[in-house]
């Protein structure tokens, strides 16, 4: 099927998102913004500079320090019909929301039986890598991923934010929408300008491969597409595939990608405990046993508290690009 | 100390083995992990490794005698143990470098002797390589999520881990269903994974293809429904740009020469195994099916709605095939050289074609089944054939073969048997005759043939040739009134 190319413009994370945001506020007057600094301060990243001038205080809306206001809030908002973009802004500030992310945002079309939706977005920064210690670095998805009704999506590249976050916004149900911090200024790339989204729910082969899988998200995508491209230099061929969508999951890219290598390596930053590679792995199991050459194998967060402050023990937690490409080459050897 | 070793589980199914041959006698001397013994069960052939450094004291169970897994099979004197010092100082000498004159001074003292790692056969460089990785895991723990050796499965080596002769031993689940797939003995392939492991490529390779290409082909088998595809290789090697003119079986033209699929290999493989072991012999009787046929039509309606399958005349037949083998149970057997293995179960494989091959899924236990049920488990079966879904549990474990035949308008056939199983039968079309009734009129009446190929060296003609009325009878009988669904 032949598509004309769409025009471009190279952007990097946070000019995506900001580029987004202000597209979508332009495009619907039910479009707010509320959060911690994204009035005068324009966000700690600077990702809403400016839009209070442009937009005006009432909908771009400074809150006070109480995430489980800003979302519960939001919750309201978006029931009476607004399209509010709540922000938390770090992730490790959103626990006091949980409620209201998860007993009623989430849950919103259910109890009502259909009558009242949550076209609800929630964006905040996560992850680490980036000396953040504890209060600025934590993932938050899996506390998440297990509530049917959140839809939870962790894009990391510029067209690939655009496009999900702009299918976020227009999407009738609630969903949390995870931006790495270390990828916002370090990823670049081109991003469609006219109006362009992407299906929640799909993942997307970065690189195809035939020796072994490796499924990711967010900052490791870039990084295992590093060590892919080390170890194509010495003829080992890797297929790296980017969730991009947490919740729903992409069972079909999955388990297509799996059934071809048979291997199966799961790279995320967050805990490895219940974490999602466990379910990605389960899954498999389930739906690919006989498919399988050699254990499935993740590469995750170690289960400790939280990401210390000290460059070793946050080198510790993150796993670095030789780390996976190590275990890539010990999984196509197996 | 002595030690007892027991007979291993090579397999989780596998409740005996053989002991096939001693690779060592009383009084030899065994390396920790060296091969001992030679064990084969109906799964796999596989040398024993030694659980301890020793001497041979016993060996309990003769070359050829099959005895259950757990069972004790040998006697090993711990090397350096104080009880079994008389009998163990002799035993290196056996391997002793010839220049040391040793079996006749046993009195000699330990200090001039070689140590006795020494005077073992070298080890080749990949079993210390085990060692060292075998060690290394032991000390390394406990790093979570480091080390890449599976902690699951029975033995273990004391840490959680599977010791390296266990991961040799193991075959992993793509390994077993490709090994099954394509008929490939386990026994004689090399691996060439981590410490030797037999990896799913190695399979492919032992079967006659190599690399991705022949991941692609393995794939094809897996799934069916892409085998119409020859020119959509699975694996992400660039295609070649105009090659939709390359010949496919799908869409063959006079003078093409069309690549042999993986499927198609087998297919040819099997038949030629079975038409060369098994002499077929051929019969066929003629079955008023006029009754049935309004059963079956007075019925299709309600079910295809309620079930949401249709009712054909497959589960009918399949009903009544499935209680004459009950009643001639040499029918549902298979010939080996130990004798005429009488099956257990009664699990019926349906020939199913398809764009361009022939696949056989089946369906277990079939005489647990009503006829409603047999509809709805081909119906699921048929389904997961012309999509490509059909898993290695729903093609294995036929023990009788019923083709359809008649869906393609035959009305005779010689259908070839399924290796291992005592016949095929098949219903060929319903064609309305005019038929000399037992009160000497002529009637109109729907006529199937069903025509069997049975293996003669399982039954003669008389027994098979009982099957085949007592089958008639059964279709005969089934009316509106008489048969439950």
């Amino acid at each position: 099927m032949a598509v004309a190319a769409p025009e471009t413009t190279t952007m990097n994370n946070v000019e995506a998102v900001r580029h987004t945001l202000h597209q979508a506020l332009g495009n619907d007057p039910n479009v707010v913004i509320l959060g911690e600094d994204v009035g005068a301060r324009g966000n700690v990243f600077l990702i809403t500079k400016g839009f209070i001038e442009e937009f005006g205080a009432e909908r771009i809306i400074d809150t006070p320090l109480a995430e489980a206001s800003i979302v519960g809030v939001a919750v309201g908002m978006a029931m009476e019909g607004l399209r509010p973009i709540a922000e938390i802004q770090f992730a490790d500030f959103i626990y006091p929301a949980f409620n209201q992310i998860v007993g009623e945002a989430a849950k919103t079309r259910y109890r009502s039986a259909g009558d009242y939706t949550c076209p609800l977005v929630i964006r905040t920064p996560y992850g680490g890598g980036v000396r953040g210690a504890l209060s600025h670095s934590v993932s938050i998805e899996a506390l998440f991923y297990h509530v049917p009704g959140l839809k939870i999506v962790a894009p990391s590249f510029p067209a690939d934010i655009k496009g999900l976050l702009t299918a976020a916004i227009e999407d009738p149900d609630p969903v949390l929408f995870l931006e790495h911090k270390k990828t916002y200024r370090l990823v670049k790339g081109p991003v469609p300008t006219g109006h362009f989204s992407i299906p929640i729910g799909k993942a997307d082969v970065k690189r195809e491969g035939t020796q072994l899988s490796v499924v990711s998200y967010g900052l490791y995508v870039h990084q295992a597409l590093e060590a892919a491209e080390k170890l194509a230099a010495d003829g080992l061929s890797v297929e790296v595939i980017d969730l991009r969508s947490i919740r729903p999951m992409d069972r079909t890219t999955i388990l297509a990608s799996v059934k071809k290598t048979r291997k199966l390596l799961i790279i995320h930053e967050d805990n490895k405990f219940g974490g999602i590679g466990a379910e990605i792995s389960a899954m498999v199991v389930e739906d690919a046993f006989f498919d399988l050459d050699a254990p499935i194998k993740r590469l995750c967060g170690p289960d400790v508290p939280a990401m210390g402050y000290a460059a070793p023990l946050e080198e510790e937690f993150m796993i670095s690009t030789p780390r996976m490409a190590d275990t890539m080459r010990e999984m196509i050897a197996f | 100390m002595a030690t007892t070793i027991t007979m291993p589980q090579l397999g989780e199914t596998v409740t005996e083995g053989t002991v096939a041959q001693w690779l060592k006698k009383v009084g030899d001397s065994v390396e920790k992990y060296e091969s001992f013994v030679e064990v084969s069960t109906d799964k796999v052939n596989a040398e024993v490794p030694a659980p301890v450094s020793g001497v041979i004291r016993e060996l309990i169970v003769k070359e050829g005698e099959t005895v259950p897994t757990g069972a004790p099979i040998a006697i090993i004197d711990e090397v350096g143990a104080a009880t079994s010092a008389p009998q163990s100082a002799p035993a290196p000498a056996a391997s002793r470098p010839a220049e040391a004159p040793a079996a006749a001074r046993p009195a000699e003292t330990p200090a001039f002797q070689p140590p006795p790692r020494a005077s073992q056969p070298a080890l080749d460089a990949r079993e210390v390589q085990l060692r060292r990785e075998a060690d290394r895991q032991g000390a390394d723990e406990p790093v979570p999520g480091h080390s890449f050796v599976p902690s699951n499965g029975s033995s273990r080596n004391g840490n959680g881990h599977l010791n390296a002769p266990d991961i040799l031993r193991r075959v992993s689940p793509a390994v077993r269903r490709l090994a099954r797939e394509h008929s490939v003995d386990l026994t004689g392939v090399r691996g060439t994974g981590t410490s030797g492991r037999i990896t799913a490529n190695d399979i492919l390779a032992a079967a006659g293809r190599e690399g991705p290409a022949a991941v692609a082909a393995a794939t094809i088998v897996l799934d069916p429904a892409t085998q119409a595809k020859p020119t959509a290789p699975v694996s992400s090697a660039p295609r070649t740009p105009g090659a939709t003119a390359k010949p496919s079986y799908a869409a063959a033209a006079p003078g093409d020469l069309i690549p042999l699929s993986q499927a198609r290999k087998i297919i040819a493989q099997r038949m030629l195994e079975s038409k060369r072991t098994a002499p077929h012999a051929w019969t066929m009787v003629e079955v008023d099916v006029t009754k049935l046929w309004a059963l079956r039509s007075a019925e299709k309606e309600k079910f295809q709605r309620e079930k949401g399958y249709s009712l054909t005349l497959l589960p009918f037949f399949v009903h009544a095939v499935v209680q004459s083998l009950r009643a001639f149970p040499l029918m549902n057997a298979r010939f080996t050289e130990e004798g005429i293995a009488v099956n257990k179960e009664i699990s019926i494989g349906l020939a199913v074609a398809l764009e361009s091959n022939l696949i056989v899924p089946v369906i277990r236990n079939a005489d647990e089944y009503s006829i409603g049920g047999l509809a709805v488990a081909a119906g699921k079966l048929i389904e997961k054939a012309r999509a490509g879904k059909l898993g290695a549990d729903d093609l294995s474990g036929g023990t009788f073969t019923v083709n359809n035949t008649g869906a393609n308008g035959s009305i005779m056939s010689a259908p070839i048997i399924n290796g291992g199983q005592a016949g095929i039968v098949t219903m060929e079309a319903v064609v309305k005759r005019p038929i000399v009734t037992a009160d000497d009129a002529i009637a109109v009446r729907s006529m199937m043939n069903v025509c069997l190929s049975l293996d003669h060296r399982v039954v003669d003609g008389a027994i098979a040739s009982g099957f085949l009325v007592d089958l008639k009878k059964r279709l005969e009988a089934m009316a509106r009134g008489a048969t439950v669904l």
